[in-house]
C-alpha cells in the first residue's frame, strides 16, 4: 500500500514542481503588480502542497513521528517568513522570496530523507541565517557608505582565503574550511560576496587603466589562492564573475579577449602543474576507467540520476547515500534519483528564473555600483548552480561546489541568504527610487 | 555624487552575459534529458550500481531464453517466497549465460537491468503492489542456438578450449562455448574449490572472450594482408622453395612436423601454411606498417563487445630483431589474441570488410510475451577495405580446397578458413586453431575454434568447425 502511495506521489510531486516552475516564468509576462501578486500567491499554495505531499511520504515510509513535528516547525517558519517579509518590506520581490522558500524546502525534504539530524541542523542554521540577514535590505537601502570602502572588502577577503590556505581543515584533498570556537565555516562562501563588493566599488570609482590593472591583480590573487587551496569550483566562479563584471563596467573587448586568453593559458598551466586538476579532468573524461577510486563519486552520481529516470525512484526508494558527500556537492543527483529528472530539470529552471531576476534588476539599476553588485552576485549564483548540477551529470568536470539553498552546510546557507538579501535590498531601493520620481 | 551610469553600453553587456549563462543552462538541461532518454540504460547496467540489486526486492528476476524460446536461466519461486535461480542446461551455457549470485557474469550481468525491470501491465502492477506481491521481471531472448551450442560443446568434449559461432552479416553470437565449464546450479557449493589457488583449470574464465592465445598460423591472415599492402601489384609473384626448414643466420624456422612444401607461390604457402615462406617474407615487412595494420585490426585496442573480454596484444615494435620478426610473421612470438577477436576479424572478412558488433541479446519481452525492446544489428565500421576482404576470402577458400583445411572439403557447401597450430611451450602439443566461414560466396556462419594442447589445427580444430557447418548449413 505504501508503495502505491509513493508511486503516485512521485508524479504528484513532479506535477506540482512543474506548475510552480511554469508560474515562475509566466510571471515575466505580466506588468501590473496585481497580476504578479496573483501568480506569486498561487506559487505559495503549490509550494506548501508540495512540501506537505513530500513530508507525508517521508512520514509514511519512515514511521518517524519526529518528521511530523519537524514538518509543522517548517510550516510555521515558512509561514512566518513570508508574512513578516511582506509586512516589513512591502516593496520586496515576492517571486525571489518564494523561490528561496521553495529551494530551502526541497533541501529540507532531501536532507530529512538522507539524515534527520542533518536536516534538523540545517533548519536551525536557516532560522538563524534568516534572522541575521533580515536587516540587510534595510541597510542596503540606506547605507551609501558601502560604496566607499573597496580595500576593506578586498583585503578582508584575501586575508580570509590566505588563512584557509595556511591553517584550513583538509576535506577530500581540498583546503576549504576554518574552525573557530568549535564552528567550522567555509570562508570562500563569504569572500564570494565581499569580492563582488570589492570589484563593484573599484569600478564604480573609475574604469581607467590603472584601476583596472590594480583590480585585476587583486582578483587574480583571489583566484590563485583558491587554486592552490584546491577549491577549483570557487576559483572558476571568481574568475568568470570577475571577467564578466570587468566587461560590463568597461565594455572593452580587448580586456575580455585578454581575460579569456589569460584564463585559457592559466587553465593549461594549472592542468600541467597541479595533479588535483588532472585528477578531476581524468575522472570526468573517463570515470569508468578508474571506477573504484577517482571515478567512484561521479559514476555513483550517474547511476543515481540514470536509475531514477524521468520520474525518479520515489523517496526512500533509491540509494543516494552511495554517493560520497551527497548532501553537499551531489544533492542534485539525490534529487534526480528519488524525485526524478523532470523534477530536477524544473529545479534548474527555478534557479535559472532567479538568475534572470538578478540580471533584470542589474539592467534596471542606474548607479554602476548597484548594477555591478546585482550583476556580479547574479553571475556567481548562476555559475554555481551550473557547476554543481553540471558536475553531477558529468556535463563538465566535477568541481565540488554546493547547490545554493538546497545543499547541506551552514556557510553555504548563510552566504546565499546574504546574497538574496542584498538583491532584495537593491530591488527595494530601486522601487523606492522609482516611486519617489512619480 | 555621480549616481548615473558612466558606461551606457553596460546593459548590452549584461544581456550578452545573461544569454551566455542561459545558453549553458539550456545545454545542461538538454544534456540531462539526452542522458536520461538515451544513455542512462547502458550506464546504469553496471555491476558497481548497487541500486539494481534493490530492484530484486520488488521484482522476480526474469528468464533468459534461447533464440527459439527455450529457458536457459529461470527463477523458481518456492511456496515460502524463496527464489532460486535455475539453469536447466547445467554447464552447457555456463559462460554465455553466466551466473548471478556470486557477482554477475555473462548474460546475467549484461541483461541485469532488463531482467530486473517489469513491464507487466499497469493494472496488474497496481494489483501486485496492493497485494504486496512481487512483479515478474522481463524476459531476455538471446541470439543463442541450443543445438549449435550443444554440438560445439560435444565436439570439444573434455578438452580445454573454446568455440565461437556467429553470423557475419549481423554480429549475432549463435554459440559460445568455453571448456572446462562449471555448473551454475551448484556454484555456491563449488565456489571454494573453483576459486582455490590449487585449481589450475580456470573453469570460471570464459576462454572465448578472455582467454589469450598465440594465434599461430591464423595470424598469417594479418601477415599476408600487410605484404599485399606493401606490394599491391606483384604480391602474387612471390615464391618460396620449402625444404621443411627455413634457416636464417643462426635461426631455424620449421614447418609443421618438418613437412617440405616444395616450390610455393604465396597463395599456396598460405593454403599449406608454410612457415618458411611466411618467416622469410616477414623479414621484408615494414614494422611500422605492421603496427598500424594490427592497430586497425583491433590488436591492443578495446573491442566493440559488451561481454567481459581481454584485449589482444601485438608487441613487436619498430626496433625488433630478426628472431622476433621471423616468429611474429608466423603468429608465434609475443602476439596474443582471444578466440572472439579472431572470430571478429574472420567475420569482417566474410562480410566484405565491415565488422558487425557482436551481440547476444535479441530482444526483451515482458512476462506476457509482448516485445519491450528489440536490438538490431549494428555495424562497428570497416575493419578492412572490401577489395582486401574479397582477396583474403579467396585465399581462405584455397586453404579448404587445396590446403590444410581439407577436413572441411564437402559438396554440401563451400567453406573457407585458416588453420593454426600455435606452439606455446617446448615439448607440449600445440594449440589447435581454426577460424573460417561458409558458404564462401554468401557467408552465413563464422566459426572459430581453439583446442588447447591438442595438435594441429587442420586435424583437430577444423573437424569441430565441420560439425557445426554441417549442422547449420546442411541440417546435420
Amino acid at each position: 500500500m505504501v508503495n502505491v502511495i509513493i508511486e503516485v506521489s512521485k508524479y504528484l510531486l513532479a506535477l506540482l514542481m512543474a506548475l510552480y516552475t511554469y508560474w515562475n516564468f509566466s510571471y515575466f509576462r505580466f506588468h501590473e503588480e496585481a497580476a504578479k501578486d496573483r501568480v506569486c500567491a498561487r506559487q505559495i499554495v503549490v509550494m506548501f502542497l508540495l512540501h506537505l505531499a513530500a513530508y507525508g511520504v517521508l512520514y509514511l515510509k519512515s514511521g518517524d513521528s519526529r518528521a511530523v513535528l519537524f514538518y509543522l516547525a517548517q510550516v510555521i517558519f515558512f509561514g512566518a517568513y513570508l508574512w513578516l517579509y511582506r509586512l516589513f518590506y512591502p516593496r520586496r520581490s515576492q517571486i525571489l522570496v518564494n523561490n528561496m522558500c521553495l529551494l530551502l524546502g526541497i533541501g529540507f525534504i532531501m536532507l530529512t530523507r538522507l539524515s534527520f539530524d542533518k536536516a534538523l541542523r540545517q533548519f536551525l542554521i536557516v532560522a538563524v541565517a534568516a534572522l541575521i540577514t533580515w536587516i540587510i535590505p534595510f541597510i542596503i537601502d540606506r547605507a551609501w557608505q558601502l560604496a566607499r570602502i573597496p580595500w576593506i572588502y578586498g583585503i578582508l577577503g584575501l586575508v580570509l582565503l590566505i588563512l584557509v590556505w595556511i591553517v584550513g581543515n583538509n576535506s577530500f584533498g581540498a583546503q576549504l574550511s576554518l574552525t573557530v570556537a568549535g564552528f567550522s565555516f567555509q570562508p570562500s562562501e563569504f569572500v564570494k560576496i565581499s569580492f563582488v563588493f570589492f570589484v563593484a566599488t573599484m569600478f564604480y570609482r573609475s574604469t581607467d587603466f590603472k584601476t583596472v590593472a590594480v583590480t585585476t591583480a587583486m582578483a587574480a590573487a583571489h583566484v590563485l589562492i583558491l587554486v592552490v587551496s584546491k577549491d577549483l569550483g570557487s576559483a572558476l566562479i571568481f574568475f568568470l564573475t570577475y571577467l564578466a563584471m570587468l566587461f560590463v563596467a568597461t565594455t572593452n573587448w580587448l580586456y575580455l579577449g585578454a581575460g579569456v586568453l589569460g584564463g585559457c593559458g592559466a587553465s593549461v598551466i594549472a592542468y600541467a602543474l597541479f595533479s588535483h586538476v588532472q585528477v578531476r579532468v581524468a575522472a570526468w573524461r573517463d570515470p569508468w576507467a578508474d571506477i573504484d577510486n577517482r571515478g567512484y563519486q561521479i559514476t555513483q552520481s550517474l547511476f543515481a540520476i540514470g536509475t531514477g529516470g524521468w520520474f525518479g525512484m520515489g523517496l526512500y526508494q533509491g540509494m543516494p547515500y552511495k554517493i560520497p558527500v551527497v548532501e553537499k556537492d551531489f544533492i542534485f543527483s539525490a534529487i534526480a534519483e528519488e524525485l526524478g529528472g523532470v523534477f530536477a530539470i524544473c529545479l534548474l529552471l527555478v534557479c535559472l528564473g532567479c538568475f534572470l531576476q538578478f540580471m533584470m534588476l542589474a539592467a534596471r539599476m542606474q548607479a554602476m555600483f548597484y548594477k555591478l553588485i546585482a550583476f556580479g552576485l547574479g553571475m556567481e549564483y548562476g555559475l554555481q548552480v551550473l557547476l554543481t548540477a553540471g558536475g553531477a551529470a558529468k556535463f563538465i568536470p566535477s568541481t565540488g561546489v554546493t547547490l545554493p539553498f538546497v545543499s547541506y552546510g551552514g556557510s553555504s546557507i548563510l552566504s546565499t541568504c546574504i546574497l538574496f538579501a542584498v538583491i532584495q535590498g537593491l530591488y527595494i531601493l530601486k522601487r523606492n527610487d522609482e516611486e519617489d520620481y512619480e | 555624487m555621480n549616481r548615473g551610469t558612466p558606461n551606457p553600453k553596460a546593459n548590452k553587456s549584461i544581456l550578452l552575459a545573461a544569454y551566455l549563462v542561459v545558453g549553458l543552462f539550456v545545454g545542461l538541461m538538454g544534456y540531462l534529458g539526452y542522458f536520461l532518454q538515451v544513455k542512462s540504460e547502458n550506464v546504469i547496467n553496471n555491476s558497481y550500481n548497487a541500486r539494481l540489486d534493490s530492484f530484486s526486492d520488488r521484482i522476480v528476476r526474469g528468464d533468459i531464453l534461447s533464440s527459439d524460446g527455450r529457458v536457459l536461466a529461470g527463477t523458481e519461486v518456492g511456496e515460502d517466497g524463496t527464489e532460486t535461480r535455475r539453469y536447466p542446461y547445467g554447464s552447457l551455457f555456463a559462460h554465455a549465460v553466466g551466473y548471478s549470485d556470486r557477482g554477475k557474469t555473462g548474460l546475467e550481468a549484461l541483461a541485469n537491468f532488463y531482467l530486473l525491470s517489469s513491464h507487466v501491465n499497469l493494472a496488474e502492477k497496481t494489483m501486485n503492489e496492493l497485494a504486496g506481491v512481487k512483479n515478474i521481471g522481463d524476459n531476455v531472448i538471446t541470439t543463442l542456438d541450443v543445438d549449435l551450442q550443444q554440438a560445439a560443446s560435444d565436439a570439444l568434449g573434455d578438452r580445454k578450449g573454446a568455440v565461437v559461432v556467429m553470423e557475419p552479416d549481423t554480429g549475432k553470437i549463435l554459440a559460445m562455448v568455453s571448456k572446462p565449464g562449471f555448473d551454475p546450479n551448484t556454484l555456491a557449493a563449488d565456489w571454494e574449490s573453483l576459486i582455490s589457488g590449487d585449481n589450475t583449470q580456470a573453469q570460471l574464465l570464459n576462454r572465448a572472450t578472455q582467454g589469450v592465445y598465440p594465434p599461430g598460423s591464423t595470424f598469417k591472415i594479418v601477415t599476408i594482408l600487410e605484404y599485399m599492402r606493401e606490394h599491391p601489384t606483384d604480391w602474387q609473384e612471390y615464391t618460396f622453395d620449402c625444404d621443411g626448414k627455413f634457416e636464417y643466420g643462426d635461426y631455424t624456422i620449421s614447418c609443421y612436423h618438418g613437412n617440405a612444401h616444395g616450390h610455393q607461390t604465396l597463395e599456396e604457402a598460405f593454403a599449406n601454411s608454410c612457415n618458411g615462406a611466411f618467416a622469410s617474407l616477414g623479414l621484408t615487412l615494414d614494422l611500422q606498417g605492421m603496427l598500424d595494420l594490427t592497430g586497425q585490426l583491433l590488436f591492443n585496442q578495446e573491442l566493440p563487445l559488451s561481454l567481459a573480454y581481454s584485449k589482444s596484444s601485438y608487441a613487436m615494435g619498430t626496433g625488433a630483431d630478426d628472431w622476433e620478426r621471423l616468429q611474429t610473421a608466423i603468429g608465434q612470438g609475443n602476439t596474443q589474441m582471444t578466440p572472439m577477436h579472431n572470430a571478429m576479424i574472420t567475420a569482417a572478412i566474410a562480410n566484405g570488410g565491415v565488422l558487425m558488433k557482436p551481440y547476444l541479446i535479441d530482444r526483451v519481452e515482458n512476462a506476457a510475451g509482448e516485445e519491450i525492446k528489440k536490438f538490431l544489428p549494428s555495424a562497428w565500421g570497416e575493419l578492412l577495405p572490401a577489395a582486401e576482404a574479397r582477396t583474403l576470402s579467396g585465399l581462405m577458400r584455397k586453404v579448404v580446397e587445396t590446403g590444410t583445411g581439407s577436413a572441411l572439403r564437402t559438396d554440401a557447401y563451400q567453406a573457407a578458413g585458416k588453420t593454426g597450430s600455435a606452439e606455446f611451450e617446448t615439448g607440449k602439443e600445440s594449440h589447435a586453431w581454426f577460424t573460417g566461414f561458409a558458404p564462401a560466396d554468401d557467408p552465413q556462419l563464422v566459426v572459430t575454434v581453439i583446442v588447447e594442447e591438442a595438435g594441429s589445427g587442420g586435424q583437430v580444430a577444423a573437424p569441430i568447425a565441420r560439425t557445426l557447418f554441417d549442422l547449420y548449413l546442411a541440417g546435420g
